[in-house]
């Protein structure tokens, strides 16, 4: 693996993402680059689904969400460390990712996109039912928190540097999948699943564990993410806006491939930060996302990295 | 031939119904290993449905089915595979955006061997060698002819290096010169060690590979022997002619017609 190119191309990718924000100690820039880091991760992670996998899961947010509530929750009422939270939110959401894929996934096409969905509302009415975590009012958490951080200022970087390592960790993640037998599987399943099974690929198995593998970075990233907010509560955490912001983002960069993913996604976020700056197109964030989404699904079926690999096809060889 | 061996595949009293249609009636036989068992009947005969309970696509409701001396009654396509059980699909079913070479190294990759990628993709070349696939090795499948794309179910299924090959109707829709290409790779696989049950409707190609023919008709067996005593059977000249009369008549009658035209 160190021998490809691609390998070297996602290190530079992290390392741009780690000088840029250093450079005169520019904190806007630091967060705004927070957020694309979220998005990639989220995106990347879809993608193991969605465009390796091909089934379309609205419920990516599940990941995000209950990552963060069981990192908040272990921080705020077991006094755990950031690290092992992080950790425990992450092994715990792919274990029950993969207990209720082995269930969902014997769905196939629109009906496991509605399951997931159903999922959604499952998990957030649970959440606001449920005294331990809040119910409705959700969790705070005290500010002392990021003492042993070093104090807020401190923490802040502490936590965007560990929101680069997952997205470093998810598009190494997307491109071993892709790459690997497990990865070949998976495709398989994706061109037509009936015709894998034949040939032997373990479908019921794959599915459900490229479901876990796909759950246990978005849930590190949505911990880290409601511990820098020290608040969590189910409205925000499993709001169905970014389920369908990653799913636009997929199919903007071209589904099924890392760079593609990832380059839309960062894409996405300076659109998406864009609009909500300006004044004239504020509120019209979702709705230019939906029109964005409509026009690539009709003109431009397999997105960016589509158009780049036509257009350049020399770059398929190196851009996985 | 060991026609002493033990069967490579047994089939055991076995029933499958889809609502009020009795799609395959208390079937039994054998296939020897080594051997190339030719399966003929009508359309609706249940030829493809045994297939699918063969392969585990559907489970049969009464019957066991017995491969190398494992029961897969009602184990699932892929366990199937697994054991070194490869098929083709009458309809064919092209993994549409991956490229021929990766078609067969998913089917080398998951098949009996369940080999590690690179040498997946080693045997996955071969196959494609065997099936004359080799100048279009880079080419997506869904760019193959209808010629290509029937290669293509071939040389995935062989990749999978199977002890027992299923085989349907991988001559139809073929021109003559691809269909004689086709039936000397069929031979050069079963040279191979490899033993094969093949559906087909091209009579002739059918009489002539096949050691042994079953005959089905309305899901039950009608008949089985050898190519010749089959092609002889009164019984089967009716299911596929009608009225055997009539079919000894339009014999006639055909020679009559070319004698007229000397």
């Amino acid at each position: 693996m160190l021998r490809r190119p691609f390998f070297w191309i996602i290190a530079a990718a992290i390392a741009a993402f780690v000088v840029a924000p250093l450079i005169g100690n520019n904190v806007g820039l630091r967060e705004s680059l927070a957020l694309a880091a979220v998005y990639i991760t989220l995106a990347s992670n879809l993608n193991i689904m969605l465009g390796y996998t091909g089934y379309i899961n609205f419920g990516s947010i599940v990941f995000f969400g209950l990552g963060g509530y069981i990192c908040v929750w272990l921080i705020y009422a077991h006094d755990w460390p950031l690290a092992l939270s992080l950790l425990a939110a992450g092994a715990g959401v792919s274990v029950l990712s993969f207990i209720f894929g082995i269930g969902i996934l014997r769905l196939r096409g629109p009906f496991f996109a509605l399951s997931t969905i159903g999922i959604v509302e499952g998990v957030q009415a649970f959440t606001e039912n449920f005294t331990p975590w809040g119910g409705s009012s959700g969790i705070y958490i005290s500010p002392q928190v990021f003492l042993p951080l070093g104090g807020s200022a401190r923490a802040l970087w502490v936590i965007y540097f560990c929101f680069v390592a997952v997205m470093g960790a998810s598009l190494y993640l997307s491109y071993a999948i892709k790459t690997s037998k497990f990865g070949l599987g998976l495709l398989a399943i994706g061109q037509n699943e009936d015709a894998a099974a034949i040939l032997g690929v373990p479908t019921p198995r794959y599915k459900a564990l490229a479901y876990s593998a796909s759950a246990f970075l978005p849930a590190i990233a949505g911990g880290l993410y409601f511990f820098k907010g020290a608040f969590i509560q189910p409205s925000d955490a499993f709001d169905l806006t970014l389920s369908t912001e990653a799913i636009v983002i997929c199919m903007l960069g071209g589904q099924g491939t890392v760079t593609g993913v990832a380059l839309g996604a960062y894409l996405y976020e300076e659109l998406r930060g864009y609009l909500l700056t300006s004044s004239t197109f504020s509120n019209f964030q979702l709705t230019i996302a939906g029109v964005l989404l409509l026009l690539i699904v009709l003109f431009f079926p397999s997105g960016l990295m589509g158009w780049i690999y036509s257009r350049f096809p020399r770059t398929k060889e190196v851009l996985e | 031939m060991t026609e002493n061996a033990a069967p490579i595949l047994e089939l055991d009293h076995v029933s499958k119904r889809f609502g009020g249609l009795q799609a395959v009636q208390d079937l039994s036989f054998v296939i020897h290993p080594g051997e190339i068992l030719g399966l003929i009947g009508p359309n609706g005969a249940g030829k493809s449905t045994l297939f699918n309970l063969i392969n585990g696509v559907f489970t049969p409701e009464t019957g066991r089915i017995v491969f190398n001396g494992i029961d897969i009654t009602g184990q699932a396509p892929y366990l199937v595979a697994r054991h070194g059980l490869a098929r083709t699909h009458q309809i064919v079913q092209p993994l549409t955006n991956m490229t021929v070479l990766e078609n067969c190294t998913v089917g080398a990759c998951f098949g009996r061997e369940n080999l590690p990628l690179n040498r997946a993709r080693d045997v996955a070349r071969e196959a494609v060698r065997v099936t004359g696939l080799d100048d279009r090795t880079d080419m997506l499948a869904l760019h193959l002819t209808i010629a290509g794309k029937k290669r293509l179910e071939l040389a995935r299924a062989l990749a999978a290096q199977p002890k027992l090959l299923l085989l349907d109707e991988v001559l139809a829709g073929l021109n003559p010169t691809e269909v004689e290409h086709m039936i000397g790779v069929i031979r050069r696989i079963r040279e191979s060690g490899v033993t094969i049950l093949i559906i087909e409707h091209l009579m002739q190609a059918i009489m002539s590979l096949s050691d042994r023919i079953v005959v089905l008709n309305y899901g039950e067996k009608l008949a089985e022997g050898l190519p010749a005593e089959v092609a002889r059977d009164p019984q089967v000249i009716e299911a596929y002619l009608g009225d055997p009369k009539l079919a000894a008549q339009l014999q006639g009658d055909t020679v009559q017609a070319r004698m007229s035209h000397v």
